[in-house]
């Protein structure tokens, strides 16, 4: 039924892209992945989904036994959604599918922030989707708690095509908990979800995601926004599970004057995971500006910690900071920061370093009476701790909680 | 008064297979504070390190005695849970770490946030809670924090390795108040149960801390012992040439 909205040259440019490998990443083979799911029952009351499910979906921040603490919640099984509802006014939350029907405008923003021929992953969603969720905030809402979002790997070998659209409206306020997971922690699973952002003036969105996969899932997000005059993504990614294979680089454009966007990543790549994950902020207007942060942890996996910022308007302001920690000798990090700049007088900077936990430091906190493995875990614990600004307490102690939960597993 | 605290005794050192400390011999007795002066280079901050128990810092030969065991052997943490407590000349940073977590590492589980504001408003540091810890800070702000460290550690033993270098006069007033405060200057001499061992390369801390004895460490050797003010006057009127000199004549041939 989506594919059906989908314009004849979105399809067109699906298929020449069919076989386009992406820039980055291992190269994923689709042909070992099942292409369709079982259907599963729409579920009117989330908290009657079984316990098991129940729990592995607040593992990635998605509470269904208590919908007060959120404003909206989606969820989709494999290629099916299973659930929407909204819990405040001036917000929309619902299956693309169902978003597609009711408004023929949104064909509008249909691939307009991520090019559908970008690689096979994104003309695979574009030929073979089943869903993804559409949020909106409209014109003035504030959201107090987050709506969120699960998607949900069940069926073994199966590849999840995903289209998502987030529309924060003029001076709206629209926080969401995006979480994705996983019913097997061994079957083998793909997710391709692409995630469209359009923040229109004055609005503000914040988005924290925690991925919890499994170490057989390929994951290939495609995210991109477009922020207009004084609005503001502040976007949270956290990865602590161990995942096959992930690699993401999301985009954000800042179309409209003083339009901010801050990129925080921490990642933990346990053996065997492969990560490739980025951030890219094209500042386009002037006075916009932009802060990405990452934190890289190996403790034996691989990750390359990518980061670009290019600025073409004038007063823009950049920085990017990138720290990587190889607490195993078998790990790798690989920080590759970019920066480009077409004007004078430009802003733009960036901090990386890669390394193991200083002995200097672990003696100076045993010196006060910690234990060298108490020592360690205070520095890795303080390495994860990013302060972000902006993000509501609610959310900063949700992201605390997932971070602290991999802390046990590191240690 | 009476017991001793600590006494180093013949301790050899050696750091990195080079032998830095030869047969170095002190005792302080409880409660009291002693001074260690010397020229850059002559072995202070590695008879600190030694006695904290950087295990960088070899012990070969001696023995270190604190509170009637040798505790040479024992590892830095445990030395540190025993008593023992540093303040650093150049503490590291440690990112991510704020002053926050280093203070209530120091303290014992029964004290709360209540005890980290008092500590941090005695040491003026209330703005520096939530830093990361010894960041983009002055000199005199991390020898705030590291005496704001030793004082919600409370050791019986402080080590303190040059207090006031890199200190303005403003700050170095309110770090002798600290310093005077971690080894209880406050409590009568009987009563006081810490002992303290200050490394001082100028002898400036001596205006606002008293101290029972000097030492005069040359070559990894201290070669000699009295009043501190009287050494301090002679260091200021001749210089550490002096001394080294006076040293070289009284050591055994050899």
């Amino acid at each position: 039924m989506v594919e059906a909205k989908s314009s004849q040259a979105n399809k067109d440019k699906a298929r020449r892209a069919a076989v386009k490998p992406a820039t980055f990443g291992e190269n994923i083979d689709l042909g070992t992945y099942v292409g369709s799911a079982d259907e599963h029952p729409y579920q009117a009351d989330p908290s009657k989904f079984p316990a098991r499910v129940k729990e592995q979906m607040l593992e990635a921040g998605v509470i269904l036994d208590d919908p007060g603490q959120r404003a909206g919640t989606f969820i989709q099984m494999d290629n099916a959604a299973v659930h929407s509802s909204v819990r405040q006014e001036g917000l929309e939350v619902m299956s693309v599918s169902q978003a597609l029907d009711k408004y023929d405008w949104l064909s509008d923003y249909w691939w307009q922030a991520v090019a559908v021929d970008t690689d096979k992953y994104t003309a695979n969603v574009e030929l073979n989707q089943y869903d993804g969720y559409f949020i909106r905030a409209l014109s003035g809402c504030k959201t107090v708690y987050p709506v969120q979002a699960c998607l949900y790997l069940a069926k073994a070998r199966l590849a999840q095509n995903v289209h998502n659209i987030i529309i924060a409206e003029e001076n709206s306020d629209l926080h969401i908990i995006p979480g994705c997971t996983t019913a097997s922690d061994r079957e083998a699973g793909l997710h391709l979800g692409v995630s469209e952002f359009y923040i229109k003036r004055g609005a503000k969105v914040t988005f924290t995601m925690i991925h919890n996969w499994n170490p057989e899932v390929a994951v290939r997000p495609r995210s991109a926004a477009i922020i207009e005059e004084n609005g503001l993504l502040l976007s949270n990614y956290v990865l602590t599970t161990p995942v096959g294979s992930l690699q993401m680089y999301p985009t954000a454009r800042c179309v409209g004057e003083n339009s901010t966007v801050r990129f925080n990543s921490i990642l933990v790549a346990a053996p065997g995971s492969s990560l490739d994950v980025g951030s890219r902020v094209i500042l386009n207007a002037r006075g916009a500006k932009t802060e990405i942060i990452s934190r890289a942890i190996t403790t034996g996996g691989s990750i390359i910690a990518r980061g670009y910022v290019e600025g073409n308007a004038p007063d823009f302001k950049g920085h990017l900071e990138c720290r990587g920690l190889i607490l195993t000798g078998d790990g790798m990090i690989h920080a590759i920061p970019e920066l480009k700049g077409t004007l004078a007088g430009i802003d733009l900077s960036h901090e990386a370093a890669v390394g193991k936990i200083a002995e200097e430091e672990v003696e100076y906190l045993m010196a006060r009476g910690l234990s060298r493995n108490e020592a360690t875990a205070t520095i890795v614990r303080g390495f994860l701790r990013v302060d972000i600004e902006g993000l509501p307490p609610l959310l900063s102690a949700e992201l605390q909680r997932a971070i602290e939960a991999s802390e046990k597993d590191l240690m | 008064m009476g017991d001793v605290a600590l006494s180093v005794e013949r301790l050899t050192v050696e750091v990195g297979g080079r032998e830095i400390l030869h047969n170095v011999n002190l005792a302080m007795k409880l409660g009291e504070t002693h001074v260690l002066f010397g020229p850059n280079g002559s072995g202070k901050t590695t008879l600190l390190m030694t006695i904290m128990g950087f295990p960088k810092y070899r012990v070969t030969r001696g023995r270190i005695v604190f509170q009637g065991q040798d505790i040479a052997g024992l590892p830095l943490d445990q030395r540190a849970r025993l008593g023992i407590g540093m303040s650093f000349q150049r503490p590291p940073v440690v990112r991510g770490v704020k002053t926050r977590d280093m203070l209530a590492a120091c303290l014992s589980e029964q004290e709360h946030e209540e005890r980290i504001g008092q500590l941090a408003e005695k040491a003026n540091l209330s703005d520096f809670l939530d830093r990361e810890i010894n960041y983009g800070c002055s000199g005199g702000e991390i020898k705030r924090s590291e005496l704001m460290q030793l004082l919600a550690q409370r050791p019986t033993l402080t080590l303190i390795d040059e207090p006031e270098s890199g200190v303005d006069l403003v700050n170095i007033a309110l770090i002798g108040e600290l310093l005077n405060s971690v080894l209880e200057k406050d409590c009568p001499i009987p009563e006081r149960k810490c002992t303290g061992l200050i490394i001082t390369h100028t002898g400036h801390i001596l205006d606002y801390v008293n101290a029972r004895t000097g030492y005069v460490m040359c070559d990894g050797v201290i070669g000699c012992e009295g009043d501190p003010h009287e050494i301090l006057a002679t260091i200021r009127e001749k210089g550490y040439q002096e001394c080294v000199k006076c040293f070289m004549r009284r050591a055994p041939s050899g």
